[in-house]
């Protein structure tokens, strides 16, 4: 029988970045015991990365902004792929979770009469990012964790205990949910200071682990970034939706080779930073595809001027979706105009002053002088496309952020999928985490709350199974060391090894374009890392060991990848954070499907099927006029629509 | 423009350790926690270490090299000859985990004993109006990354263990000072609380948290400094505070 440390609460978070932190106040707020796992120490989650704002239409610096021109961004950004009902409840919400925060103590960035200054950012028609320089994340998870602790002040004051109702469980990691029967009964996994089993029993389980993006060797994700809740998702048995479409951030550091991946805050070009080529062409002018042409400047006079002047001018190209523009730079290096180190130059130094520069952009600054010896104030940067965020994630229901097919399972943020459709905006990843983080915390509290005596239990069998296969690792290098190669496999594995050749395959052969003899040569590379993971061998003992950490991430990792790569070779059109060389156009046709990922029981990789995407509200359809919904919407669909009208009108 | 450099990293746990010689591959434009990772990788998979965004923003990748407390990811091989060996030790101040990984709960502890911001009265979500010059002061100490190195450096509690229990430490010190100064927060008598409770009579102001902080924040002369005067002014002179407001630095 395994050696577990047991502990038994009512609502488990897993992961502490601004979806988990959210989704714990709230569960706590609601009187549920709550335990927040925490991969890193507390308050380092991804989050503390995003640099741009917080979108929310509050209006403070455009006052012609609401939800529904928010709303309206959102889906054209996500080109129409997104569940309408959570960019309609993220664009309604958003605003107020941004005031919450001030009540908690953020210090935003002011406008003139006091209120939370807003900046410009690609695919929003408004000022609309609430900021603080370019370290908005780390004012958000910040400001949670300090809300974290206020809670816990009080429960010392009140129960003598301040983790009477809320305990971060730091430097924990979970390597499955635990269910009875169809339900969830808790989770399993290690501590990695001692190296030590844990399982805790409650009834929901909130996932909030973000995203997947160091299965990709060029990414501006931190470590932790290896796909976990998607993972543990599909072995629960909730399917995932939308992997085909991972966003490629345009700007990410190209050198040294060591910092590449390294974000470039998009607030760079909303605050006026333009993109060169080699010849000193400003190429964003040749990249406007036909969706976007009645909303962008044709020219740099009027881009330029629509900084003083929005109402009357359009938005300069470089302020167009993030997939557009990582699609332009990428074809401006392919074609030869590329910077010495292949990306494009981003400049700021011509644009505004340097001590404007300093305020506006300080960690930029900061950064690149550390990092690449280059000022910004005088020289221009050099940028390319990084891997960023993944849209696709667990199938929720959108008002209640509960799975689907696993009571109990709930997933907010990075990791949920939906919301962004096939390409998010910037600025709507930390609101997303806000807005859907409350609802997910808020739900597995009701949840929690009304399971009465009922409550599922987590039986022993599956804690031993989960404790055999986190230990294989070790288990195998006793087997190798004495008598070579263990049975049945090949030779013992560098689990760093194994990581590194699936950077490599994920980033040549389905990345930023993708062709389908390539993604079928990587789902044979990913079948063959698969078989070789499972001789990744572990050396030294289980007290904080790396080697055996990422031995265990493999796992997820590469369920993931093949889900991206399988779901990606699917999809015959491009779209979003999905471009196929092989179908470079839109297809109406398939924006009415999703593509769903799910894992049968016992099987190695996830099978992808097709399901219908549900058909937008109408008073929802209503905010866009024809002309742009025939972009979108397939003949037999706007013909739907029209006739409701027709009959509407009788 | 690669070459082999010697390292010398210090390996054990809470029950002793000692410094391990490595020879290990540089290329250009590296930093340190690329090195400490190519050791991982290449010759000893179970160094323990933590880092998170490799870009100075999370703070987790704390140590000391050649004897400063610096972030790994922020410390570029540039700046050693590659005759140099360079020395990585783990942060002092803290008990040892395991190789560079030390037990901070020390920090965590502290954080907690300080009074949480406490919103105005009648005022709603929404309502907030602060001018920005009025949240700028306390914006320079919410830049911090708590990396724990001013925590780490400060000699009040980095040879004296037993200061630690009536000691808050550079960072939270500068907490109260960030709350102090928070235009809205409705709590009374920070300064001298931080003076009576969290131990700011200690520091003596000899800047080394300042020198050792990644983000450049001036915690001694626009935190601590200021947050002394206001516990002194508020009980002897008035003017002592307009003073602090002189001198303070920017940028």
């Amino acid at each position: 029988m395994t050696e577990a440390e047991r502990h038994t609460y009512d609502v488990v978070v897993i992961g502490a970045g601004g979806a988990g932190l959210r989704a714990a106040i709230e569960a706590r707020a609601h009187g549920m015991r709550t335990a927040i796992i925490c991969k890193s120490l507390f308050g380092k989650a991804h989050t503390v990365m995003a640099e741009g704002g917080i979108a929310a239409s509050m209006g403070n610096v455009n006052s012609n902004d609401n939800w529904q021109v928010h709303f309206r961004d959102t889906m054209r950004g996500g080109k129409f792929l997104n569940h309408f009902r959570m960019a309609e409840l993220h664009a309604r919400e958003a605003p107020d979770r941004v005031w919450e925060l001030e009540t908690w103590g953020a210090l935003f960035d002011r406008t003139k009469d006091g209120r939370i200054s807003q900046r410009n950012f690609g695919g929003h028609e408004y000022p609309r990012l609430a900021h603080v320089g370019d370290r908005t994340g780390l004012e958000l998870i910040r400001t949670l964790q300090q809300q974290v602790v206020a809670l816990q002040q009080q429960d010392e004051r009140e129960f003598g205990d301040p983790e009477a109702r809320i305990k971060v469980f730091a430097e924990h990691t979970v390597t499955r949910i635990l269910k009875d029967g169809s339900r969830v009964a808790g989770v399993f996994g290690y501590a990695r200071e001692t190296g030590r089993f844990f399982t805790i029993e409650a009834p929901a389980v909130v996932l909030a682990t973000g995203g997947i993006g160091k299965s990709f060797k060029v990414t501006s994700n931190s470590w932790e970034y290896t796909g976990d809740g998607h993972a543990l998702a599909l072995l629960a048995g909730a399917p995932l939706m939308n992997m085909e479409f991972v966003q490629f951030h345009p700007t990410g550091m190209v050198w040294p080779p060591s910092v590449k991946g390294i974000l470039v805050t998009e607030s760079v070009r909303g605050d006026g930073g333009v993109l060169r080529n080699s010849e000193g062409d400003r190429f964003m002018f040749k990249y406007i595809p036909d969706v976007f042409k009645s909303q962008y400047a044709q020219g740099p006079d009027e881009a330029d001027r629509w900084y003083a002047d929005p109402d009357n001018n359009r938005r300069p190209p470089e302020l167009l979706p993030r997939d557009e523009v990582a699609r332009a730079i990428n074809n401006e290096v392919k074609e030869g105009r590329g910077s010495p180190h292949g990306g494009v130059f981003l400049d700021v130094s011509t644009r505004m002053p340097a001590e404007e520069i300093k305020r506006r952009l300080p960690s930029m600054h900061h950064q690149f002088l550390e990092l690449a010896d280059v000022d910004i104030t005088a020289e221009p940067m050099e940028v390319g496309p990084t891997c960023h965020y993944v849209m696709g994630g667990v199938a929720v229901d959108p008002d209640t952020a509960q799975a689907e097919d696993v009571p109990g399972l709930y997933a907010a943020g990075e990791v949920a999928g939906g919301m962004h459709g096939s390409n998010r905006l910037g600025g709507n990843s930390l609101s997303d985490l806000l807005v859907f983080g409350r609802r997910a915390g808020l739900h597995a509290a009701e949840y929690a709350g009304g399971i009465g005596a009922d409550r599922p239990v987590v039986g022993q069998q599956a804690v031993d199974a989960a404790a055999e296969e986190a230990l294989r690792p070790f288990g195998l290098a006793e087997m190798v060391e004495p008598d070579g190669p263990p049975e049945g496999g090949g030779p013992p594995e560098n689990p760093y090894t194994l990581h590194t050749e699936l950077q490599q395959t994920m980033n040549d052969l389905v990345g930023i374009i993708r062709r389908e003899p390539e993604m079928r040569e990587a789902l044979q590379r990913l079948a063959r890392l698969r078989a070789r993971a499972k001789q990744a061998v572990v050396e030294g003992h289980r007290q904080f060991n790396p080697g055996w950490h990422l031995a265990l991430d493999l796992r997820n990792m590469l369920l993931v990848s093949e889900c991206v790569a399988r779901a990606a070779l699917t999809r015959t059109e491009s779209r979003g954070g999905h471009t196929r060389d092989d179908f470079p156009t839109m297809d109406r046709e398939w924006r009415r499907k999703l593509l769903i990922c799910r894992l049968a029981a016992g099987a190695e990789t996830a099978e992808v099927t097709p399901r219908p995407n549900p058909a937008m509200r109408r008073d929802l359809m209503e905010l866009f006029d024809a002309e742009e919904l025939q972009k979108y919407l397939t003949d037999e669909e706007l013909q739907h629509y029209s006739s409701e009208d027709a009959e509407g009108q009788e | 423009m690669s070459y082999q450099a010697r390292f010398r990293v210090w390996r054990g746990d809470e029950a002793g350790g000692e410094l391990t010689d490595y020879e290990v591959e540089v290329n250009e434009g590296e930093v340190v926690l690329d090195i400490v990772h190519r050791l991982q990788a290449t010759q000893t998979p179970d160094l323990a270490v933590r880092w998170n965004c490799k870009a100075g923003k999370c703070g987790s990748c704390s140590a000391e090299v050649n004897g400063r407390p610096r972030l790994m990811c922020m410390t570029r091989m540039s700046t050693f000859s590659p005759e140099e060996t360079v020395t990585i030790t783990p942060m002092r101040t803290f008990p040892v985990i395991k190789d560079l990984v030390t037990d901070v709960s020390f920090n965590y502890e502290k954080a907690r004993e300080i009074p949480s911001f406490q919103p105005p009265e009648g005022v709603a979500a929404g309502e907030y109006r602060m001018a920005q010059e009025d949240v700028q002061r306390s914006q320079e100490f919410r830049k911090c990354i708590e990396c724990f190195l001013c925590q780490n450096t400060c000699h009040v509690v980095r040879d004296h263990e037993e200061n630690k229990a009536a000691f808050a430490g550079p960072r939270f010190l500068m907490r109260q000072a960030e709350l102090e100064m928070h235009p809205l927060d409705a709590r009374k008598r920070r300064a001298e609380e931080a003076q009576e409770e969290h131990g700011l009579g200690y520091c003596n102001i000899t800047k080394c948290c300042t020198e050792v902080c990644p983000e450049h924040i001036h915690i001694t002369d626009n935190a601590l400094i200021p947050l002394k005067e206001r516990a002194v002014d508020r009980k002897y002179d008035p003017l002592v505070w307009l003073g602090s407001k002189i001198r303070r630095r920017t940028g």
